[in-house]
């Protein structure tokens, strides 16, 4: 219990002058993966089931090569913005600092990952 | 924060049902969410019938006939019975809206009517609306300049005017911010439906002189990007305003300034 105003209730903190660069980014992240989630299936999926040389061979060659990793890098940077809007939507309290870290850190190693996964089939 | 379950003292129990009127013979089955803050006790359901051929023909009209000659401690708000003033709103099977602009003949069956959701009840159907009335304040809902004032008015062209219509409308009935599923959970913060929609009136205004601090004030994760365009307001809206279309001229102004 607090003897707060209702207009300091209201206001609470202020503005934190921060959220458009994020909003721009979902944008632009969306508008990309629209691009090179279709580009990924149809390169991904000429070599589904092709002997593993066959494939290497594939992923040598530049553009299936960065389609893939623009797709899994991109992916996981919007997996990213898009979990932690819905960790602050949805928790609250002392788990939710630690849950977006925790989040975060998942999303570039898994980025990361995948991307070095690409870079040894295709060099 | 999400909740998953209601709280024991906010889950509903079986209320009164009340007999139906004597020698009618078109009633309509009305159920109705109470509560006092007073007994203690938990919410309850309690069932009405309406004499259709005694009664107005609006949701408003079966409540004052059941208030005035079945139940008087039925407890809600309403004013000018013609869908002006807002006082009526209420949550009318499963939709915000307005009781007095709500037809008994919408419903096809029986008719549910629970207080807006997700607000602190005060009575019955009254919910406190005391913080939604505090962020609307908060967007200085005012003109705001820094010239001179003129002589005569602030002049302003037709077609500037013509970019408030569909906003200025609003009648502050809350509807669209308690339809919101992230004004439900994050009303602490995120300033609601109704609220931007009036910052917006704000913003395009072209008399306004305070455009650029109006989004300062608005660029935070909570206040304005809550909204993820779910259009719940939008759809709720009795007076068919589209605050979701506001809130996304807001986002795209906020845009223009940093690209």
């Amino acid at each position: 219990m607090a003897y707060l105003t209702d207009r300091k209730r209201a206001t609470g903190m202020g503005s934190a002058k921060s959220g458009t660069q994020h909003h721009w980014f979902m944008t632009v992240s969306s508008v990309a993966l629209l691009i090179l989630i279709p580009c990924f299936v149809f390169t991904f999926g000429a070599t589904y089931g092709a002997p593993y040389a066959d494939v290497v061979a594939y992923y040598q060659r530049p553009f299936p090569s960065v389609i893939a990793a623009l797709t899994i890098a991109v992916s996981f940077l919007h997996f990213r913005g898009g979990v932690q809007t819905l960790i602050e939507d949805y928790i609250h309290g002392a788990l939710k600092t630690p849950l977006i870290i925790a989040m975060i850190c998942l999303c570039y190693a898994a980025a990361a990952v995948g991307v070095f996964a690409v870079v040894r089939l295709a060099l | 924060m999400v909740e998953l379950t209601l709280p024991k003292n906010s889950r509903m129990v079986t209320g009164k049902t009340w007999p139906k009127p004597e020698g009618a013979t078109n009633t309509k089955k009305v159920q109705v969410y109470r509560w006092s803050p007073d007994d203690g006790k938990n919410p309850r359901l309690d069932t009405y019938y309406v004499d259709l051929d005694n009664c107005g023909p609006m949701v408003l009209d079966a409540l004052i006939k059941i208030k005035t000659d079945i139940d008087p401690t039925l407890t809600f708000r309403r004013s000018c019975r013609e869908g002006i003033c807002g006082s009526c709103a209420m949550n009318i099977d499963g939709v915000n809206t307005l009781a007095c602009i709500s037809g008994l003949d919408e419903a096809k069956g029986d008719i549910k009517i629970y207080p807006l959701p997700h607000m602190p009840v005060v009575k019955d159907l009254i919910p406190d609306l005391t913080h939604f009335y505090a962020q609307h304040a908060s967007i200085m809902p005012w003109l705001e300049t820094k010239t001179n004032a003129p002589a005569k008015e602030w002049k302003q062209s037709i077609e500037d005017r013509e970019k408030l219509d569909g906003r200025y409308e609003c009648i502050m009935c809350a509807c669209c911010s308690t339809s919101c599923p992230s004004y439900w959970w994050n009303s602490d913060r995120y300033l609601g439906p109704a609220a931007l929609l009036a910052a917006h009136r704000w913003i395009v205004d072209s008399r306004d002189e305070a455009t650029g601090e109006r989004l300062d004030d608005l660029e935070d994760p909570f206040k304005l990007y809550r909204c993820h365009t779910i259009m719940n307001c939008a759809k709720t809206c009795p007076k068919g305003l589209n605050p979701a279309k506001a809130i996304a001229e807001i986002k795209h102004m906020m845009v223009e300034r940093i690209v």
